[in-house]
């Protein structure tokens, strides 16, 4: 299998990436959605940060002087990956709103209700 | 710290982020998946250490850990759902053999809406 | 008048779904709806579930396995793989000498990538916009949810509260202003700062918190310190790529006023962020400011 058993990092990274695309998936809770989507996040960021991971090497922050690049991981997916985890909670905060929103409406936090819901409302017209 | 001991540490918090995420993903009743949830960022926060990557750790600490747990919380109340998520079963759960009968209200639905087209 | 007459009668409705006032008809598309009558005797027989189910099944099973075999087939973990480009090295080599900031990835965010910043800074502000879109309901009205019951007085909290909260915000603001020396920035010190706001405000009550952030000084702070980050960068821009002189000097690298415009970059990204998670959790707390 290649490289698997040394990629233990970022098979765990797209390990969680695919039990948050299953909790998409198989639930149909919001909440549940939701914590999948956040869990998708979580996985795309590890995968990122430990591409960047080098053995024996020191956090980018220059000690000393000392700006040999040998010295240091990678900084560029640890910048990335800063200001994606910030704008991860503004997005989960977005679409918690919105499922306050159907849920003051259809009473329920249930997809296949809310469709019914509203499928009935649409054919009563 | 030797490498090997890092390693290990590593690798046990690794599994326990997966263990986390299949706990949040499966568990029935909804507040205890959402705090589980919480200690799923908690352990991220601990492998960006583990990663060289202080600035992450703490930001992962303060949002992944506070803020986006308090949201959830807050959405909750706000639904009137954390009573009823501690005690009930989450009900919108697919994968539980016995509450397929209570899933089928959009089956009878969508038989209504046939009859009312064939009416039409 | 007529649709203000729509709005209040939509607003008043009571979420009964039965009694609910009609709205009324869109203008019927003169195309034919699609032949669903396949998916029909399927829901009629309840077999769409369990297709559902299969399709599912092995979406999921085809994406874990591809990322499986991708993982297989990626370089070594750990490894110091071709991955340092020029890119990266020129970062790491001259990143202290062009930026001031002792913290690489600070100088990244903010320097060399700032534009890219901007843009997540306004991605919070849309983020809280949409928030207070969706969930603001007007002073006079009544708050037509289930009630949201506080925390306020509650012995465990506010006593614990009272020990916690002023290292949370000295931990907060050390976060903040030593960005370009030490790990943190704007990101990481304006989120600790915000859960310690939330933190106050679920502790003492909306009147603790609301004396120092009301829905003025929100947008005061938040418009000034995006409007701040703007200009600045723009000065640096244009100074930069023509060459000019700029009057922002880079200082001895390891001070706490060197850096440029980092540390006060610093400083307005964490205020945005900060006021972004107090007024994000007011929103659902309140549902007003």
């Amino acid at each position: 299998m290649g490289n698997l058993i040394y990629n233990y990092e970022e098979a765990v990274a797209l390990i969680l990436f695919s039990i948050g695309f299953v909790t998409l998936l198989f639930h149909r809770n919001m909440i549940r959605k939701l914590i999948g989507m956040n869990i998708m996040d979580s996985g795309i960021y590890l995968f990122l940060a430990s591409m960047g991971y080098i053995y024996d090497r020191r956090a980018p922050i220059v000690e000393g002087g000392d700006t040999n690049p040998v010295n240091y991981i990678n900084p560029v997916p640890a910048s990335l990956v800063l200001t994606g985890i910030v704008v991860s909670v503004s997005v989960t905060a977005v679409m918690l709103s919105l499922a306050v929103r159907l849920y003051e409406r259809y009473h329920t936090l249930n997809l296949d209700e809310i469709y019914a819901m509203s499928r009935r409302r649409s054919e009563h017209r | 710290m030797t490498p090997e001991l890092t390693e290990a540490i590593k690798i046990s918090l690794l599994v326990l982020l997966i263990v986390a995420a299949v706990a949040a993903s499966v568990m029935k009743k909804l507040v205890p998946a959402l705090i589980v949830f919480t200690s799923f960022s908690l352990i991220m926060a601990l492998v960006w250490i583990l990663l060289e990557s202080p600035d992450l750790a703490i930001t992962e600490a303060a949002v992944g850990a506070g803020v986006s747990g308090v949201l959830f919380y807050m959405a909750l109340r706000r639904m009137g759902q954390m009573k009823k998520s501690f005690i009930e079963k989450d009900g919108a759960d697919g994968s539980e053999k016995g509450e397929n009968d209570e899933n089928d209200r959009p089956d009878e639905n969508g038989e209504d809406g046939e009859h009312d087209e064939d009416q039409r | 008048m007529k649709i203000r007459d729509n709005i209040k009668k939509w607003l008043a409705y009571d979420y009964d779904l039965d009694s609910a006032p009609v709205m009324p008809d869109p203008v019927e598309p003169d195309v034919e709806a699609p032949d669903i009558s396949f998916w029909r005797s399927l829901r009629r027989r309840g077999a769409h579930r369990a297709l559902y189910y299969v399709a599912a099944v092995i979406c999921s099973i085809i994406l874990a396995s591809t990322l499986i075999l991708t993982v297989s087939g990626m370089p070594r973990y750990g490894e110091d793989a071709e991955f340092m480009d020029t890119v990266t090295y020129e970062y790491l080599a001259h990143g202290m000498e062009y930026t001031g900031a002792v913290n690489i990835v600070s100088g990244i965010i903010l320097e060399y990538r700032a534009f890219d910043t901007l843009g997540e800074s306004f991605v919070l502000f849309c983020a809280v916009t949409c928030v207070l879109v969706l969930l603001r309901i007007d002073d006079g009205k009544d708050d037509v949810s289930l009630p949201c019951h506080d925390l306020t007085g509650d012995v465990i909290l506010s006593r614990t509260m009272r020990a916690l909260i002023p290292f949370i915000f000295i931990f907060g603001i050390y976060v903040l202003l030593n960005g370009h020396l030490s790990p943190g920035g704007g990101f990481s010190g304006g989120a600790v700062l915000g859960a310690g706001i939330i933190l106050l405000s679920s502790a003492y009550g909306e009147q603790t918190s609301g004396k120092f952030v009301t829905e003025r000084t929100f947008r005061i702070v938040t418009t000034s310190a995006l409007l701040f980050y703007c200009i600045g960068k723009s000065y640096t821009f244009y100074t930069g790529a023509n060459g000019l002189h700029s009057f922002i000097g880079n200082g001895t690298p390891g001070n706490i006023l060197s850096a440029g415009l980092i540390l006060p970059l610093n400083v307005a990204v964490g205020l945005v962020v900060a006021c972004t998670m107090y007024g994000i959790y007011r929103m659902f707390k309140e549902r007003r400011f």
